[in-house]
Protein backbone atom coordinates (compact mmCIF):
# COMPACT_ATOMS: atom_id res chain seq x y z
CA UNK A 1 0.00 0.00 0.00
CA UNK A 2 1.41 3.21 -0.97
CA UNK A 3 0.71 6.50 -2.80
CA UNK A 4 3.18 5.27 -6.06
CA UNK A 5 0.90 1.74 -5.85
CA UNK A 6 -2.40 4.20 -6.20
CA UNK A 7 -1.13 6.39 -9.13
CA UNK A 8 0.23 3.26 -11.02
CA UNK A 9 -3.20 0.99 -10.43
CA UNK A 10 -5.54 3.92 -10.20
CA UNK A 11 -7.33 2.43 -7.04
CA UNK A 12 -7.45 4.71 -4.11
CA UNK A 13 -7.94 1.36 -1.29
CA UNK A 14 -3.99 1.70 -2.12
CA UNK A 15 -3.72 5.14 -0.61
CA UNK A 16 -2.46 4.62 3.56
CA UNK A 17 -5.07 5.91 5.15
CA UNK A 18 -5.27 6.94 9.44
CA UNK A 19 -6.14 3.41 9.56
CA UNK A 20 -2.72 3.01 9.61
CA UNK A 21 -0.32 3.51 12.08
CA UNK A 22 2.44 5.04 10.20
CA UNK A 23 -0.02 7.12 8.56
CA UNK A 24 -2.21 8.89 10.98
CA UNK A 25 -1.29 11.80 10.90
CA UNK A 26 -0.42 12.01 7.34
CA UNK A 27 -3.95 10.29 5.84
CA UNK A 28 -4.02 10.39 2.10
CA UNK A 29 -6.93 8.37 1.71
CA UNK A 30 -9.45 10.87 3.93
CA UNK A 31 -8.12 13.24 1.07
CA UNK A 32 -7.29 12.09 -2.10
CA UNK A 33 -11.00 11.61 -3.75
CA UNK A 34 -9.71 10.56 -7.24
CA UNK A 35 -6.54 9.57 -8.81
CA UNK A 36 -6.16 11.45 -11.72
CA UNK A 37 -4.42 10.22 -15.18
CA UNK A 38 -0.52 9.49 -15.06
CA UNK A 39 1.62 13.29 -15.70
CA UNK A 40 2.35 13.16 -19.26
CA UNK A 41 6.18 13.75 -20.64
CA UNK A 42 7.26 17.05 -20.05
CA UNK A 43 9.00 18.73 -23.29
CA UNK A 44 10.57 22.20 -22.66
CA UNK A 45 13.35 23.83 -20.83
CA UNK A 46 13.77 24.04 -17.35
CA UNK A 47 14.92 26.68 -15.00
CA UNK A 48 17.97 26.77 -13.52
CA UNK A 49 18.38 24.97 -9.59
CA UNK A 50 19.66 25.73 -6.60
CA UNK A 51 22.20 23.49 -6.13
CA UNK A 52 23.74 23.68 -9.84
CA UNK A 53 26.10 26.09 -8.98
CA UNK A 54 27.96 23.95 -6.48
CA UNK A 55 27.57 20.55 -8.85
CA UNK A 56 29.62 18.60 -11.47
CA UNK A 57 26.36 16.80 -12.69
CA UNK A 58 22.94 17.66 -12.33
CA UNK A 59 20.46 15.03 -12.71
CA UNK A 60 16.54 15.99 -13.28
CA UNK A 61 13.65 13.37 -12.85
CA UNK A 62 10.81 15.62 -14.35
CA UNK A 63 7.12 14.21 -13.86
CA UNK A 64 8.27 11.12 -12.35
CA UNK A 65 11.16 10.81 -15.49
CA UNK A 66 14.63 10.35 -15.40
CA UNK A 67 15.65 12.24 -18.15
CA UNK A 68 19.80 11.79 -18.22
CA UNK A 69 21.36 8.63 -16.77
CA UNK A 70 21.84 8.71 -12.95
CA UNK A 71 24.99 7.00 -12.38
CA UNK A 72 27.85 7.94 -10.18
CA UNK A 73 31.54 7.51 -11.42
CA UNK A 74 33.18 5.72 -8.51
CA UNK A 75 36.10 6.56 -6.60
CA UNK A 76 36.86 10.10 -5.06
CA UNK A 77 34.71 12.72 -4.69
CA UNK A 78 31.61 13.92 -6.25
CA UNK A 79 28.51 16.23 -5.86
CA UNK A 80 25.40 15.47 -7.72
CA UNK A 81 22.51 17.85 -7.83
CA UNK A 82 19.18 15.47 -8.40
CA UNK A 83 16.07 17.69 -9.36
CA UNK A 84 13.05 15.95 -8.95
CA UNK A 85 10.57 18.22 -10.59
CA UNK A 86 6.94 18.38 -10.94
CA UNK A 87 6.18 20.46 -14.30
CA UNK A 88 3.55 22.93 -15.16
CA UNK A 89 0.47 20.68 -15.79
CA UNK A 90 1.64 17.33 -13.84
CA UNK A 91 -1.05 15.14 -12.74
CA UNK A 92 0.01 11.94 -11.14
CA UNK A 93 3.58 10.46 -11.21
CA UNK A 94 6.06 8.64 -9.77
CA UNK A 95 9.98 6.90 -10.15
CA UNK A 96 12.22 4.54 -8.15
CA UNK A 97 15.69 5.36 -8.72
CA UNK A 98 18.82 3.62 -7.49
CA UNK A 99 22.15 4.50 -6.73
CA UNK A 100 24.90 2.84 -5.76
CA UNK A 101 27.66 3.97 -4.15
CA UNK A 102 31.43 2.28 -3.92
CA UNK A 103 34.30 3.95 -1.87
CA UNK A 104 34.70 7.55 -1.60
CA UNK A 105 32.32 10.75 -0.63
CA UNK A 106 29.54 11.96 -2.67
CA UNK A 107 26.99 14.73 -1.42
CA UNK A 108 23.83 14.34 -3.13
CA UNK A 109 21.85 17.52 -3.43
CA UNK A 110 18.13 17.33 -4.09
CA UNK A 111 15.36 19.25 -4.44
CA UNK A 112 11.22 18.54 -5.07
CA UNK A 113 9.89 21.09 -6.92
CA UNK A 114 6.84 21.74 -8.16
CA UNK A 115 4.37 23.58 -10.15
CA UNK A 116 0.35 24.41 -9.10
CA UNK A 117 -2.50 22.34 -9.98
CA UNK A 118 -2.44 19.59 -7.13
CA UNK A 119 0.02 17.11 -8.49
CA UNK A 120 0.27 13.74 -6.76
CA UNK A 121 4.08 12.19 -6.49
CA UNK A 122 6.25 9.68 -4.83
CA UNK A 123 9.82 9.09 -5.31
CA UNK A 124 11.21 5.49 -4.15
CA UNK A 125 15.27 6.34 -3.91
CA UNK A 126 17.16 3.40 -3.16
CA UNK A 127 20.65 4.34 -2.05
CA UNK A 128 22.68 1.06 -1.77
CA UNK A 129 26.17 2.36 0.30
CA UNK A 130 29.20 0.37 -0.07
CA UNK A 131 32.28 -0.24 2.20
CA UNK A 132 34.13 2.74 2.27
CA UNK A 133 31.37 4.71 0.66
CA UNK A 134 30.23 8.00 2.39
CA UNK A 135 27.21 10.17 1.52
CA UNK A 136 25.77 13.74 2.32
CA UNK A 137 22.36 13.93 1.36
CA UNK A 138 20.92 17.45 1.35
CA UNK A 139 16.84 17.68 0.71
CA UNK A 140 15.23 20.90 0.05
CA UNK A 141 11.61 20.92 -0.98
CA UNK A 142 9.70 23.60 -2.70
CA UNK A 143 6.60 21.00 -3.60
CA UNK A 144 3.20 23.36 -4.42
CA UNK A 145 0.72 24.31 -2.01
CA UNK A 146 -1.77 22.24 -3.48
CA UNK A 147 0.32 18.97 -3.72
CA UNK A 148 0.39 15.74 -2.27
CA UNK A 149 4.15 14.45 -2.27
CA UNK A 150 5.65 11.94 -0.74
CA UNK A 151 9.37 11.20 -1.03
CA UNK A 152 10.64 7.58 0.87
CA UNK A 153 14.73 7.08 0.54
CA UNK A 154 15.49 3.17 1.80
CA UNK A 155 19.39 3.05 2.34
CA UNK A 156 21.31 0.19 3.02
CA UNK A 157 24.70 1.00 4.54
CA UNK A 158 27.94 -1.26 4.87
CA UNK A 159 30.21 -1.85 7.76
CA UNK A 160 32.27 1.40 8.38
CA UNK A 161 30.18 3.57 6.11
CA UNK A 162 28.64 6.60 6.85
CA UNK A 163 25.35 8.34 5.73
CA UNK A 164 24.72 12.09 6.45
CA UNK A 165 21.45 13.65 5.87
CA UNK A 166 19.97 16.74 6.29
CA UNK A 167 16.20 17.55 5.18
CA UNK A 168 14.32 20.76 5.07
CA UNK A 169 10.33 20.70 4.81
CA UNK A 170 8.48 23.66 3.32
CA UNK A 171 5.35 21.22 3.52
CA UNK A 172 2.57 21.16 0.99
CA UNK A 173 -1.47 20.15 1.13
CA UNK A 174 0.59 16.78 2.55
CA UNK A 175 4.09 16.36 2.07
CA UNK A 176 5.88 13.75 3.88
CA UNK A 177 9.66 12.37 3.83
CA UNK A 178 10.56 9.01 4.95
CA UNK A 179 14.31 7.73 5.40
CA UNK A 180 14.98 4.23 6.37
CA UNK A 181 18.17 3.31 7.23
CA UNK A 182 19.52 -0.57 7.63
CA UNK A 183 21.99 0.01 9.51
CA UNK A 184 24.80 -2.76 10.08
CA UNK A 185 27.09 -1.34 13.10
CA UNK A 186 30.94 -1.93 12.77
CA UNK A 187 31.70 1.34 12.61
CA UNK A 188 29.10 2.96 10.23
CA UNK A 189 27.47 6.11 11.38
CA UNK A 190 24.46 7.56 10.59
CA UNK A 191 23.86 10.93 11.07
CA UNK A 192 19.60 11.93 10.09
CA UNK A 193 18.72 15.74 10.60
CA UNK A 194 15.73 17.29 9.23
CA UNK A 195 13.78 20.95 9.32
CA UNK A 196 10.68 21.65 8.70
CA UNK A 197 9.10 25.26 8.09
CA UNK A 198 5.56 25.28 7.70
CA UNK A 199 2.71 28.13 7.33
CA UNK A 200 -1.09 28.85 5.93
CA UNK A 201 -1.94 25.56 5.78
CA UNK A 202 0.98 23.49 4.61
CA UNK A 203 1.52 19.73 6.35
CA UNK A 204 5.10 18.29 6.17
CA UNK A 205 6.13 15.36 8.07
CA UNK A 206 9.73 13.55 8.41
CA UNK A 207 9.61 10.30 8.94
CA UNK A 208 12.60 7.54 9.84
CA UNK A 209 13.38 4.35 10.78
CA UNK A 210 16.81 3.17 11.47
CA UNK A 211 17.29 -0.37 12.31
CA UNK A 212 20.55 -1.12 14.10
CA UNK A 213 21.37 -4.63 13.35
CA UNK A 214 25.15 -4.94 14.48
CA UNK A 215 27.69 -4.26 17.25
CA UNK A 216 29.36 -0.89 17.38
CA UNK A 217 26.57 1.28 15.44
CA UNK A 218 26.34 5.10 15.92
CA UNK A 219 23.12 7.70 14.61
CA UNK A 220 22.46 11.11 15.34
CA UNK A 221 19.28 12.58 15.10
CA UNK A 222 18.23 15.99 15.37
CA UNK A 223 15.36 17.82 14.05
CA UNK A 224 13.40 20.94 14.29
CA UNK A 225 10.08 22.39 13.17
CA UNK A 226 8.69 25.93 12.92
CA UNK A 227 4.70 25.84 12.04
CA UNK A 228 2.49 28.75 12.45
CA UNK A 229 -0.63 30.22 10.67
CA UNK A 230 -2.88 26.67 10.26
CA UNK A 231 0.12 24.33 9.86
CA UNK A 232 0.88 21.27 10.74
CA UNK A 233 3.85 19.38 11.32
CA UNK A 234 4.69 15.84 11.86
CA UNK A 235 7.49 13.99 13.03
CA UNK A 236 8.06 10.22 13.40
CA UNK A 237 11.07 8.83 14.83
CA UNK A 238 12.06 5.10 15.33
CA UNK A 239 15.21 3.96 16.16
CA UNK A 240 15.18 -0.36 16.38
CA UNK A 241 18.10 -2.05 17.74
CA UNK A 242 17.93 -5.79 17.49
CA UNK A 243 19.23 -8.14 19.49
CA UNK A 244 22.47 -8.41 19.57
CA UNK A 245 23.26 -4.53 18.35
CA UNK A 246 25.00 -4.12 21.37
CA UNK A 247 27.52 -0.87 21.64
CA UNK A 248 25.15 0.96 19.95
CA UNK A 249 24.58 4.80 20.29
CA UNK A 250 21.81 6.16 19.31
CA UNK A 251 20.74 9.71 20.06
CA UNK A 252 17.58 11.50 18.42
CA UNK A 253 15.89 14.84 19.55
CA UNK A 254 13.05 17.27 18.14
CA UNK A 255 12.27 20.46 19.16
CA UNK A 256 8.98 22.43 17.85
CA UNK A 257 8.36 25.67 17.74
CA UNK A 258 4.27 26.70 17.72
CA UNK A 259 3.74 30.43 16.72
CA UNK A 260 0.21 30.25 16.46
CA UNK A 261 -2.97 28.50 18.32
CA UNK A 262 -3.90 27.33 15.11
CA UNK A 263 -0.63 25.45 14.21
CA UNK A 264 -0.08 21.95 15.31
CA UNK A 265 3.20 19.61 15.88
CA UNK A 266 2.51 15.65 16.63
CA UNK A 267 5.65 14.28 17.50
CA UNK A 268 6.02 10.69 17.90
CA UNK A 269 9.94 9.70 18.91
CA UNK A 270 10.26 5.76 19.29
CA UNK A 271 13.07 4.07 20.61
CA UNK A 272 12.56 -0.30 20.07
CA UNK A 273 15.64 -1.65 22.00
CA UNK A 274 16.08 -5.35 22.03
CA UNK A 275 19.58 -5.75 22.95
CA UNK A 276 21.37 -4.75 25.78
CA UNK A 277 24.73 -2.95 25.86
CA UNK A 278 23.35 0.43 24.52
CA UNK A 279 23.54 4.14 24.78
CA UNK A 280 20.57 5.54 23.52
CA UNK A 281 18.89 8.79 24.35
CA UNK A 282 15.58 10.41 23.37
CA UNK A 283 14.50 14.07 24.03
CA UNK A 284 11.24 16.13 22.04
CA UNK A 285 9.79 19.47 23.33
CA UNK A 286 7.19 21.49 21.57
CA UNK A 287 6.52 24.78 22.61
CA UNK A 288 6.50 28.90 21.89
CA UNK A 289 9.13 31.17 21.38
CA UNK A 290 10.04 32.33 24.89
CA UNK A 291 8.64 35.33 25.84
CA UNK A 292 11.05 36.64 28.17
CA UNK A 293 13.59 36.22 25.67
CA UNK A 294 11.57 38.32 23.16
CA UNK A 295 11.29 41.14 25.64
CA UNK A 296 14.24 41.63 26.39
CA UNK A 297 15.66 41.77 22.85
CA UNK A 298 12.72 44.66 21.99
CA UNK A 299 13.82 46.39 25.14
CA UNK A 300 17.43 46.47 23.90
CA UNK A 301 15.64 48.48 20.46
CA UNK A 302 14.87 45.17 18.21
CA UNK A 303 11.47 45.91 16.83
CA UNK A 304 8.82 42.74 17.94
CA UNK A 305 8.97 41.22 14.30
CA UNK A 306 12.39 41.06 13.79
CA UNK A 307 13.38 39.79 17.19
CA UNK A 308 10.94 36.91 16.63
CA UNK A 309 12.86 36.38 13.26
CA UNK A 310 15.99 36.29 14.89
CA UNK A 311 14.96 34.25 17.72
CA UNK A 312 13.51 31.71 15.30
CA UNK A 313 16.52 31.67 12.85
CA UNK A 314 18.72 31.15 16.04
CA UNK A 315 16.37 28.44 16.80
CA UNK A 316 16.98 26.41 14.02
CA UNK A 317 20.61 27.44 13.31
CA UNK A 318 22.10 24.65 15.06
CA UNK A 319 20.10 21.92 12.17
CA UNK A 320 22.04 23.78 9.18
CA UNK A 321 25.44 24.52 11.54
CA UNK A 322 25.43 20.26 10.88
CA UNK A 323 25.24 20.41 7.08
CA UNK A 324 28.97 19.32 6.42
CA UNK A 325 29.01 20.92 2.63
CA UNK A 326 30.13 24.06 3.22
CA UNK A 327 28.73 25.28 0.07
CA UNK A 328 25.19 23.45 0.73
CA UNK A 329 25.27 24.94 4.15
CA UNK A 330 25.24 28.50 2.53
CA UNK A 331 22.61 28.08 0.04
CA UNK A 332 20.84 26.31 3.15
CA UNK A 333 21.56 28.71 5.62
CA UNK A 334 19.85 31.86 3.23
CA UNK A 335 17.09 29.94 2.13
CA UNK A 336 15.94 29.16 5.24
CA UNK A 337 16.60 32.98 6.93
CA UNK A 338 14.66 33.87 3.73
CA UNK A 339 11.72 31.61 4.43
CA UNK A 340 11.36 32.76 7.94
CA UNK A 341 11.20 36.04 7.35
CA UNK A 342 8.67 35.30 4.47
CA UNK A 343 6.79 33.66 6.67
CA UNK A 344 7.10 36.12 9.27
CA UNK A 345 5.48 39.30 7.13
CA UNK A 346 3.08 37.41 5.28
CA UNK A 347 1.83 35.37 8.19
CA UNK A 348 -1.43 36.54 9.62
CA UNK A 349 -3.75 34.16 9.87
CA UNK A 350 -4.70 32.81 12.98
CA UNK A 351 -1.63 34.31 14.78
CA UNK B 1 14.47 64.41 31.91
CA UNK B 2 12.28 61.80 33.16
CA UNK B 3 9.24 62.81 35.02
CA UNK B 4 6.89 59.94 36.48
CA UNK B 5 3.69 61.77 37.51
CA UNK B 6 0.71 60.06 39.93
CA UNK B 7 2.13 56.37 37.88
CA UNK B 8 -0.57 53.82 39.00
CA UNK B 9 0.03 50.03 37.40
CA UNK B 10 -1.28 46.64 38.01
CA UNK B 11 -0.42 43.20 36.75
CA UNK B 12 -3.70 40.78 36.29
CA UNK B 13 -5.86 43.73 37.76
CA UNK B 14 -3.89 43.97 41.09
CA UNK B 15 -2.52 47.37 41.85
CA UNK B 16 1.33 47.95 42.34
CA UNK B 17 2.05 51.51 41.94
CA UNK B 18 -0.44 53.39 43.43
CA UNK B 19 0.59 56.92 42.35
CA UNK B 20 3.81 57.19 42.06
CA UNK B 21 5.97 60.57 41.20
CA UNK B 22 9.47 61.13 40.72
CA UNK B 23 11.44 63.44 38.47
CA UNK B 24 15.25 62.54 37.47
CA UNK B 25 16.72 65.52 35.66
CA UNK B 26 19.46 65.09 32.94
CA UNK B 27 22.89 64.58 34.44
CA UNK B 28 21.99 63.59 37.69
CA UNK B 29 21.89 59.86 39.42
CA UNK B 30 18.93 58.87 41.04
CA UNK B 31 18.23 55.77 44.00
CA UNK B 32 15.21 54.42 44.71
CA UNK B 33 14.91 51.71 47.71
CA UNK B 34 12.72 50.15 49.01
CA UNK B 35 11.60 46.92 50.60
CA UNK B 36 10.56 43.49 49.02
CA UNK B 37 7.42 44.07 47.16
CA UNK B 38 7.05 47.55 47.39
CA UNK B 39 7.04 48.01 43.43
CA UNK B 40 10.70 48.84 42.92
CA UNK B 41 10.76 46.16 39.89
CA UNK B 42 7.87 46.74 38.50
CA UNK B 43 8.47 50.21 38.13
CA UNK B 44 11.70 49.51 36.13
CA UNK B 45 9.52 47.01 33.84
CA UNK B 46 6.45 49.36 33.76
CA UNK B 47 9.02 52.29 32.12
CA UNK B 48 10.44 49.77 29.71
CA UNK B 49 7.71 48.10 28.48
CA UNK B 50 7.03 44.71 29.65
CA UNK B 51 3.74 43.23 28.47
CA UNK B 52 1.72 42.80 31.12
CA UNK B 53 2.33 45.72 33.19
CA UNK B 54 -0.81 47.96 32.55
CA UNK B 55 -0.59 51.40 32.98
CA UNK B 56 -4.06 52.24 34.47
CA UNK B 57 -3.39 55.94 34.88
CA UNK B 58 -0.57 58.75 34.98
CA UNK B 59 2.02 59.61 32.86
CA UNK B 60 5.71 58.54 32.14
CA UNK B 61 7.70 60.80 30.18
CA UNK B 62 11.47 60.98 28.72
CA UNK B 63 12.24 64.53 27.14
CA UNK B 64 8.45 65.29 27.11
CA UNK B 65 7.76 62.38 25.34
CA UNK B 66 5.11 60.08 26.95
CA UNK B 67 6.71 56.65 27.23
CA UNK B 68 3.64 54.53 28.21
CA UNK B 69 2.25 54.46 24.30
CA UNK B 70 5.26 53.53 22.91
CA UNK B 71 6.32 49.89 22.05
CA UNK B 72 9.35 48.40 24.06
CA UNK B 73 11.73 48.66 21.32
CA UNK B 74 10.55 52.13 20.48
CA UNK B 75 10.82 53.01 24.22
CA UNK B 76 14.89 51.94 23.20
CA UNK B 77 15.07 53.75 20.56
CA UNK B 78 13.88 56.70 22.13
CA UNK B 79 16.84 56.03 25.05
CA UNK B 80 15.58 53.86 27.34
CA UNK B 81 17.95 51.23 28.93
CA UNK B 82 16.90 48.80 31.39
CA UNK B 83 19.72 46.55 33.06
CA UNK B 84 17.74 43.32 33.72
CA UNK B 85 17.60 42.22 37.78
CA UNK B 86 18.35 38.59 35.68
CA UNK B 87 19.38 38.84 32.62
CA UNK B 88 18.17 36.94 29.89
CA UNK B 89 19.88 33.92 27.67
CA UNK B 90 19.74 33.90 24.21
CA UNK B 91 20.59 30.82 22.49
CA UNK B 92 22.22 30.78 19.23
CA UNK B 93 22.16 34.37 19.09
CA UNK B 94 26.39 35.76 19.93
CA UNK B 95 26.70 38.66 21.84
CA UNK B 96 28.07 40.53 19.65
CA UNK B 97 25.52 39.99 16.64
CA UNK B 98 22.80 40.48 19.57
CA UNK B 99 24.10 43.80 20.23
CA UNK B 100 25.41 45.02 16.73
CA UNK B 101 21.20 43.71 15.58
CA UNK B 102 19.53 45.99 18.89
CA UNK B 103 22.34 49.45 17.84
CA UNK B 104 21.49 49.39 14.33
CA UNK B 105 17.59 48.71 14.72
CA UNK B 106 17.66 52.01 17.29
CA UNK B 107 19.65 53.90 14.71
CA UNK B 108 16.97 53.05 11.84
CA UNK B 109 14.16 54.48 14.36
CA UNK B 110 16.14 57.30 14.50
CA UNK B 111 16.98 57.92 10.87
CA UNK B 112 20.64 57.58 11.44
CA UNK B 113 23.02 55.47 9.52
CA UNK B 114 24.41 52.18 10.48
CA UNK B 115 27.25 51.40 12.22
CA UNK B 116 30.10 50.08 10.23
CA UNK B 117 31.32 46.57 10.87
CA UNK B 118 35.00 47.66 11.83
CA UNK B 119 33.91 50.50 13.85
CA UNK B 120 31.75 48.25 15.49
CA UNK B 121 34.35 45.55 16.52
CA UNK B 122 36.56 48.46 17.78
CA UNK B 123 33.88 49.92 20.14
CA UNK B 124 33.05 46.65 21.60
CA UNK B 125 36.60 46.12 22.03
CA UNK B 126 37.67 48.99 23.71
CA UNK B 127 34.03 48.65 25.70
CA UNK B 128 34.99 44.88 27.13
CA UNK B 129 37.97 46.04 27.79
CA UNK B 130 37.39 48.85 30.18
CA UNK B 131 35.17 45.97 31.90
CA UNK B 132 37.33 43.58 32.02
CA UNK B 133 35.49 41.54 30.27
CA UNK B 134 37.59 38.03 27.57
CA UNK B 135 36.49 39.07 24.23
CA UNK B 136 36.05 35.83 22.86
CA UNK B 137 32.80 35.86 25.70
CA UNK B 138 31.27 38.06 23.72
CA UNK B 139 31.31 35.46 20.55
CA UNK B 140 29.73 32.91 23.08
CA UNK B 141 25.75 32.78 22.34
CA UNK B 142 24.57 35.74 24.70
CA UNK B 143 24.33 35.02 28.76
CA UNK B 144 24.13 31.38 28.33
CA UNK B 145 26.09 29.73 30.46
CA UNK B 146 27.14 33.37 31.69
CA UNK B 147 27.83 33.42 35.83
CA UNK B 148 25.54 35.27 37.14
CA UNK B 149 28.67 38.01 37.45
CA UNK B 150 29.15 37.60 33.84
CA UNK B 151 25.56 38.26 32.94
CA UNK B 152 25.45 41.90 34.57
CA UNK B 153 29.19 43.03 33.13
CA UNK B 154 27.61 41.83 29.80
CA UNK B 155 24.54 44.30 30.28
CA UNK B 156 26.93 47.19 31.50
CA UNK B 157 28.64 46.08 28.15
CA UNK B 158 25.21 46.66 26.31
CA UNK B 159 24.68 49.95 28.45
CA UNK B 160 27.97 51.57 26.87
CA UNK B 161 27.52 50.16 23.36
CA UNK B 162 23.68 51.42 23.25
CA UNK B 163 24.24 54.69 25.02
CA UNK B 164 20.69 55.43 26.37
CA UNK B 165 19.51 58.77 27.27
CA UNK B 166 17.91 57.12 30.85
CA UNK B 167 19.80 54.21 32.32
CA UNK B 168 17.57 52.00 34.79
CA UNK B 169 19.81 49.89 36.78
CA UNK B 170 17.31 47.10 38.56
CA UNK B 171 18.78 45.04 41.08
CA UNK B 172 22.39 45.49 39.48
CA UNK B 173 24.38 44.57 42.45
CA UNK B 174 22.70 41.25 43.26
CA UNK B 175 24.73 38.49 42.58
CA UNK B 176 28.02 39.97 42.28
CA UNK B 177 30.92 39.56 44.22
CA UNK B 178 32.27 42.45 45.97
CA UNK B 179 35.56 42.70 42.98
CA UNK B 180 32.46 42.35 40.30
CA UNK B 181 30.72 45.24 42.05
CA UNK B 182 33.64 47.30 41.62
CA UNK B 183 34.24 46.71 38.15
CA UNK B 184 30.17 46.93 37.34
CA UNK B 185 30.05 50.22 39.34
CA UNK B 186 32.92 51.86 37.36
CA UNK B 187 31.30 50.86 34.40
CA UNK B 188 28.08 52.46 35.54
CA UNK B 189 30.43 55.54 37.00
CA UNK B 190 31.96 55.83 33.86
CA UNK B 191 28.40 56.40 31.66
CA UNK B 192 27.69 59.66 33.93
CA UNK B 193 26.95 62.34 31.82
CA UNK B 194 25.27 65.70 31.67
CA UNK B 195 22.63 64.58 28.93
CA UNK B 196 21.89 61.31 30.75
CA UNK B 197 20.13 60.18 33.79
CA UNK B 198 20.30 56.89 35.30
CA UNK B 199 18.12 55.41 38.15
CA UNK B 200 19.67 52.68 40.31
CA UNK B 201 17.24 50.60 41.99
CA UNK B 202 18.70 48.40 44.59
CA UNK B 203 17.14 46.76 48.22
CA UNK B 204 20.38 47.70 49.55
CA UNK B 205 22.57 50.16 50.58
CA UNK B 206 26.27 48.49 49.50
CA UNK B 207 25.49 49.09 46.11
CA UNK B 208 25.66 52.98 46.20
CA UNK B 209 28.86 53.07 48.20
CA UNK B 210 30.25 52.68 44.71
CA UNK B 211 27.72 54.39 42.99
CA UNK B 212 27.17 57.77 44.38
CA UNK B 213 23.21 59.26 43.78
CA UNK B 214 22.21 62.74 43.75
CA UNK B 215 19.20 61.83 45.32
CA UNK B 216 17.32 58.81 46.90
CA UNK B 217 13.62 57.72 47.07
CA UNK B 218 12.32 55.50 49.36
CA UNK B 219 9.52 53.26 47.58
CA UNK B 220 6.91 51.82 49.78
CA UNK B 221 3.45 50.20 48.63
CA UNK B 222 3.81 51.53 45.19
CA UNK B 223 4.29 55.25 45.91
CA UNK B 224 7.36 57.37 46.78
CA UNK B 225 6.95 57.84 50.80
CA UNK B 226 10.18 59.96 51.73
CA UNK B 227 13.29 61.32 49.42
CA UNK B 228 16.55 63.36 50.19
CA UNK B 229 20.20 63.41 49.72
CA UNK B 230 22.80 60.30 49.92
CA UNK B 231 22.26 60.37 53.70
CA UNK B 232 19.06 59.23 53.76
CA UNK B 233 20.51 56.00 52.21
CA UNK B 234 22.65 55.19 55.27
CA UNK B 235 19.60 56.25 57.44
CA UNK B 236 17.76 52.97 55.55
CA UNK B 237 20.76 50.94 56.46
CA UNK B 238 20.63 51.68 60.12
CA UNK B 239 16.77 51.98 60.82
CA UNK B 240 15.36 49.45 57.95
CA UNK B 241 12.20 49.98 55.86
CA UNK B 242 10.07 49.83 59.14
CA UNK B 243 8.81 53.20 59.94
CA UNK B 244 8.30 53.65 56.01
CA UNK B 245 6.20 50.52 55.99
CA UNK B 246 4.19 52.27 58.61
CA UNK B 247 3.98 55.61 57.02
CA UNK B 248 2.57 53.86 53.22
CA UNK B 249 -0.11 51.70 55.40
Amino acid sequence: MSLAKAIATGDLAELPSRRDEDWRWTDLRGLVRTIPEQSKSFVGNLAPGVFDGLAEQVVSIVNGEIRTGMTIAAGGEHVVAVRYIAAPGATAHSAAPKLEIGNGRVVLLETFEGADGGYLSEIDLSLDIKAGGHVERIVLTDDAADAVSVARCNVTLAPGASFSQTVILGGAKRQRIETHVAHPGGGASVRLDGLYLLDQRRHGDITTVVTHTGVDGVTSQMTKGVVRDQARGVFQGRIIVAHGADKTDAKMRHDALVLSDRAEVDAKPELEIYADDVSCAHGNTVGALDEEALFYAEQRGIPALEAKAMLTEAFVADVVDRIEHEGARAVVRALVADKLRGQASTGGQGQ
Amino acid sequence: MLSIKDLHVSIDDKAILKGLSLSVPAGEVHAVMGPNGAGKSTLSYALAGRPGYEVTSGTATLDGVDLTALDPSERAAKGVFLSFQYPTEIPGVPALTFIRTALNAQRKARGEAEISAPDFLRMAKEKAGSLKMDFDMLKRPLNVGFSGGEKKRMEILQMAMLAPRLAILDETDSGLDIDALRIVSEGVNAMRAPDRAMLVITHYQRLLDYIRPDRVHVLAAGRIVASGGPELAHELEREGYDKYAQVAA
